[in-house]
């Protein structure tokens, strides 16, 4: 959220508001102003609920929605199925509505943590970007707000709705409710069971039939990473034949004090239609012990709604003490396709338990699952991905190839593919191969008089291409210098 | 240039060098030769830095420093290049890209501007040319599915791009055709000047038609047991390494 106009000063003040408006805010709903009424105390219950809901000022059909899922929840147990280990979250203990945070504003990036700004030189984020991220006062109009401007009048003018989905709910009603949960239903898990009760806010898509979106929806997005919420919810539709390449996530870490997150993500794809869907997730993984990170158990599932409609999910995922993720495709409509391209890194001692899902019911259906994990220091990384083709799913194909990396002798990778074959036609192809890096790969390298952090980034970085080489192009760069940070340390 | 006294090295508790010694001096052309299993590769990986061998005795000296002080890439930068028996795979990992950050690392080191992929394509071109090999080694990933020859044409390649001072050829010419042998040879030569020297390891004595080494070593089990000029490849030829063995038993 930026900074709250201080009284004092009007420049100032019309500076933030033209920020405001630019990256299209939907804090505005009077709570800003009045932080004391803005913050639930701890605890969750069905009050809570409407609480939440009346301050988001919600139609009574979402609020029964809320409940009935909250209803749901309660009945629910936390899965202990995955290779993870975290002590008991207090689910009472968590403060279920906050406005954002007013940060304290600084005055220059000089007074901002140096290893923050070392991080974002790294990654090459332009100064005043910078300066946003870290809460410092902005001089002008920067490129990227008025970059954003831009890109919403264009968005404006192909009739695509990209928006906060609380302002969505305001404005699109009808599209929300027809298709909130179609691909999640909110009794689909534990999580998001809860993010279907108490969702704070996230982002709104819809492409209108026949139309291809003219540019990747990521420009507002490292600007709004800061302000997501702890139970993000996203919904993008894709009309007939239209094609929306969504680029979620930040490459510069933020620091959250929110310690669970538990996001739910939906796409639907009617007939003809394509989605393609990029992460790149680098949330605080925690200290070098182990201590604090990130907890985050995401839903993320798309539904291949019409024939020959295609959902492709590329992830990049090294942040996170506890990453609990695996972006699905059901595949109903006849010859549609999923995809899943996944690098999921892990060092010191985060844990990821990621993968993918692919439920072929329609003809002719596709799938393909790359995973490539990468394990340092003490980490734990398991890919467990589930296949299932159902008796209607004639000429079914899957590809899966999983492949791990182990840096060190004191980290772990695990696969569990699951495979569910109901009709005899289908072809299913998987691989999986676990390898060290090698001492001899390094001592190439080393020969070569490239330094071992270089080599075994270079490594990494080609283990990974397959993946990377899914990414947009200039996420793909960001991709890189991601994994050079998240190695930092590995080695030596 | 190189100074090797004494040096004994051996790998989980078995002895593999029994104390070699060896002094190349700039500009000189050493050639080693020996069966199978007689510690040729070990000497080797050891000048470059290898870590999988125990030294338990000897001294090594490079351009009269201690060698075995430095870490491998110190080695490679000031000038070491090991020409691998068997060079490692890097998948994913671009050749083009490789090299060029391997060049770049000796350069930087140096004190030079590191080259911009530009000037880089226009000398690797050149570099290539002189190996023989076409453009598209550039695109494929380090070594990967390479057939044995294109493996030791990558590595002359490396060697003519990075120019080292000491070059270690390690069975470089084994699974070679004769044009390829040549190719290599005529790179190698022309490499050949007054303050760089070579050390080119072979079981074969056909290389030495087409280089012209001034020491011929004879290395059995660990040790250098005989040292000569050319004409002892010829003995060599002739004989075997038979009666090598014969007289080491005799000396023991
Ligand atoms: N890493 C290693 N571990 C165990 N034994 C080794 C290792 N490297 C070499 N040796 C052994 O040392 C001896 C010499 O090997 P090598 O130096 O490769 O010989 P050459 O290159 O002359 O054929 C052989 O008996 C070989 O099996
Ligand atoms: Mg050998």
């Amino acid at each position: 959220m930026p900074q709250v106009p201080q009284k004092s000063d009007s420049f100032k003040e019309r500076e933030y508001k033209i920020i405001d408006d630019a990256i299209n805010q939907d804090y505005k709903y009077g709570f800003v102003s009045d932080i004391e009424q803005d913050i639930i105390p701890p605890g969750l219950n069905e009050d809570v609920i409407r609480l939440i809901s009346s301050k988001k000022d919600e139609p009574d059909w979402l609020l029964e929605w809320r409940l009935k899922s909250y209803r749901n929840w309660k009945k629910m147990v936390e899965p202990t199925w995955a290779k993870i280990s975290y002590p008991p979250i207090d689910f009472q203990a968590i403060s279920y509505y906050a406005a954002p945070k007013e940060k304290k504003k600084l005055g220059s990036l000089d007074e901002v943590d140096p290893e923050l700004l070392d991080t974002y030189n790294k990654l090459g984020i332009p100064l005043d970007e910078q300066k946003l991220l870290s809460n410092v006062a902005v001089d002008a109009v920067f490129d990227s707000v008025s970059v954003a401007t831009t890109f919403k009048e264009e968005l404006a003018k192909h009739g695509v709705i990209f928006m906060p989905f609380s302002e969505a709910v305001q404005k699109y009603p009808e599209l929300v409710k027809k298709y909130l949960g179609m691909s999640v239903p909110p009794a689909d898990n534990f999580y998001s069971a809860l993010n279907s009760a108490v969702f704070s806010d996230g982002s709104f898509v819809y492409i209108p039939k026949g139309v291809r979106c003219p540019m990747e929806l990521s420009t507002y997005f490292r600007i709004n990473a800061s302000q997501t919420g702890q139970f993000e919810r996203t919904l993008i539709v894709a009309e007939e034949g239209s094609h929306v390449s969504y680029l979620e996530g930040c490459t510069a870490p933020m620091r959250d004090e929110n310690q669970l997150h538990a996001a739910v993500v939906e796409l639907i794809a009617h007939k003809d239609a394509n989605i393609k869907y990029s992460t790149v997730q680098n949330w605080y993984p925690g200290d070098k012990e182990g201590k604090g990170g990130i907890y985050n158990f995401v839903t993320k599932r798309g539904l291949c709604r019409g024939a020959n409609s295609k959902i492709s999910w590329t992830q990049i995922e090294t942040g996170s003490a506890i990453t609990w993720k695996y972006p699905s495709v059901i595949l109903k409509g006849d010859n549609s396709i999923g995809e899943f391209y996944s690098v999921a890194m892990t060092n010191n001692y985060q844990q990821a338990d990621t993968g993918s899902k692919m439920i072929h019911i329609g003809k002719n259906t596709k799938s393909t699952i790359i995973s490539k994990g990468i394990s340092a220091g003490r980490s734990q990384n398991t890919y467990r991905g589930g296949v299932k083709i159902m008796k209607s799913a004639e000429n079914a194909r899957n590809f899966s190839q999983c492949d791990s990396i182990l840096i060190g002798d004191k980290c772990g990778a695990h696969t569990f593919p699951y495979i569910d074959v109901r009709n005899p036609s289908a072809l299913m192809e998987h691989e999986a191969t676990t390898s060290n890096i090698g001492d001899d790969q390094l001592f190439y390298c080393n020969q070569r008089g490239i330094s071992t952090e270089d080599a075994v980034s270079m490594i990494v970085n080609g283990f990974c291409k397959e993946v990377f080489a899914n990414l947009p192009m200039e996420f793909a760069v960001e991709a890189h210098k991601l994994m050079e940070i998240s190695l930092e340390g590995s080695v030596g | 240039m190189l100074e090797i006294k004494n040096l004994h090295a051996s790998v989980e508790s078995k002895e593999i060098l029994k104390g070699i010694d060896l002094t190349i001096k700039a500009g000189e052309m050493h050639t080693i030769m020996g069966l199978n299993g007689s510690g040729k590769s070990t000497l080797a990986n050891i000048i470059a830095g290898s870590e999988v061998y125990k030294i338990t005795k000897g001294t090594v000296l490079y351009n009269n420093k201690d060698l075995l002080d430095l870490s491998p890439e110190e080695r490679a930068l000031q000038g070491i290049f090991l020409s691998f028996q068997y060079p490692a795979v890097i998948p994913g990992v671009n050749n083009t890209y490789f090299i060029k950050a391997a060049l770049n690392a000796k350069r930087k080191y140096q004190g030079e501007a590191e080259l911009d992929a530009m000037d880089f394509m226009v000398l690797i071109k050149e570099k290539l040319k002189m190996v023989g090999m076409d453009e598209s080694y550039l695109r494929r990933s380090v070594n990967d599915g390479f057939s044995g020859g294109e493996k030791k044409r990558n590595e002359i390649l490396q060697m003519i791009t990075l120019e080292p001072t000491l070059a270690i050829l390690d069975e470089t010419d084994s699974g070679l055709d004769i044009d390829a042998l040549k190719i290599i040879a005529n790179g190698v030569n022309n490499y050949r000047k007054k303050d760089n020297a070579f050390l080119v390891i072979t079981h074969y004595q056909r290389l030495l038609n087409y280089i012209e080494p001034d020491v011929i070593h004879v290395m059995i089990d660990g040790k250098i047991v005989k040292t000569g000029g050319k004409e002892l490849a010829l003995t060599l030829e002739e004989k075997g390494y038979q009666w090598l063995t014969d007289e080491a038993t005799v000396e023991l």
